[in-house]
């Protein structure tokens, strides 16, 4: 027995065969229905949170061991909602295509509501003006993508995976696609 | 009659569910407790001095210089959704420039299993209490309190601020810096 054959390749392909037009129209349907929906799905979360990037995996060991990498956290920016010290945001540095997740560990804020900030990793020894660009020395509110508010770990261990692995994402992608594409209900 | 990817599919994705089903409960169930607890803040030196800010603007700013006893304990926060404490001593200030200043002095992490009953004297502060300006010296109000950052298995990340916070003036004169 092949691979092919456990698969059941030839009966899917059979099923194909079998599909009139309008059948595999509402195949091509289905699968932009799914792909819509995730779009919407994330743009609705945008609006909701008020932040640019809802959700975002924990790149880096820096912040364990409370968040390891692959971990996912859930993010809100909202604006009226003050910068305090012990939260952890997550900021995109000039010059940096990657956001940082670190904690706040001095702030200080005007009559005027201007506020500027420094960060540390939990787990680094120094604070981030090293990380920031060239001349920074504190973060104010426009840097700030979100602020850390739920999390749940290992589950976007498998996007860093795809990007360390861009084949791999392909494959996957592209079965999951014929497979919605040709599979009849 | 199934096929082996039918098999896999249905196995897969009954296994997810009933681990997101589970996760979701080790959520809600932890998700209305009650975290605050109390703890007893107290300094023993406090200095300032007026010396050069080489981290930041190279300009000279206040910078002071606290010691500080803290007794507090922590054991009842734990539960089967905390995975660690990050806990944090925050001084909070005005100051002519800055309605509002916080400056974390010292953190400590604790992990589940860990000892969470803490009774420190005399400790250092671990983060140097830059001022962003001169406004530490004769400060009459800088408050001191200490609040954890819960980290979940799955769930939230409130911060809790104790209840017990500590309250105390800078001199009004700079110790001369050695």
């Amino acid at each position: 027995m092949g691979l092919a054959s456990i698969l059941q390749v030839d009966e899917m392909l059979g099923d194909f065969n079998r599909m009139n037009k309008r059948q595999s129209l509402y195949q091509v349907l289905s699968f932009a229905m799914i792909v819509s929906s995730a779009l919407m799905i994330w743009k609705g979360l945008m609006v909701v949170t008020g932040s640019e990037s809802p959700i975002v995996v924990v790149l880096s060991g820096s912040m364990e061991p409370a968040f390891h990498r692959g971990d996912l956290l859930f993010l809100t920016n909202y604006k009226e909602e003050p910068v305090r010290v012990g939260e952890i945001v997550v900021f995109k540095v000039e010059g940096r295509d990657i956001p940082i997740v670190h904690r706040v560990i001095k702030l200080h804020e005007k009559e005027d509501g201007t506020v500027k900030f420094l960060t540390k990793g939990d787990n680094n020894n120094v604070d981030d003006r090293g990380l920031y660009a060239p001349g920074q020395l504190w973060l104010t509110k426009k840097d700030i993508v979100g602020r850390a508010r739920g999390f749940l770990p290992y589950v976007g261990i498998i996007t860093i995976f795809m990007n360390e692995y861009p084949k791999v994402k392909w494959a996957i992608l592209s079965i999951l696609a014929i497979f919605v594409l040709l599979h009849r209900e | 009659m199934h096929t082996v990817l039918t098999r896999g599919n249905a196995t897969v994705a009954y296994s997810l569910s009933v681990l997101a089903g589970l996760t979701f409960c080790c959520f809600i169930s932890t998700v209305f407790l009650d975290y605050r607890t109390d703890a007893n803040i107290k300094t023993v030196r406090v200095l300032v001095k007026n010396v050069p800010d080489y981290g930041a603007s190279r300009q000279k700013h206040d910078l002071g210089y606290v010691t500080f006893d803290l007794e507090t304990n922590l054991t009842n926060i734990f539960n089967w959704n905390v995975k660690q404490l990050f806990l944090y001593l925050t001084a909070e200030y005005e100051t002519a420039a800055n309605q509002l200043n916080q400056v974390v002095l010292w953190d400590k992490i604790i992990l589940r299993g860990d000892n969470a009953v803490l009774d420190f004297k005399n400790m250092n502060t671990k983060y140097y209490f830059w001022d962003d300006g001169n406004g530490l010296k004769d400060n009459k109000n800088v408050t001191l309190s200490l609040s954890w950052n819960i980290i979940p298995n799955a769930g939230l990340l409130p911060s809790v601020r104790s209840t017990g916070k500590h309250i105390f003036k800078f001199p009004s004169e700079y110790a001369s810096s050695i």
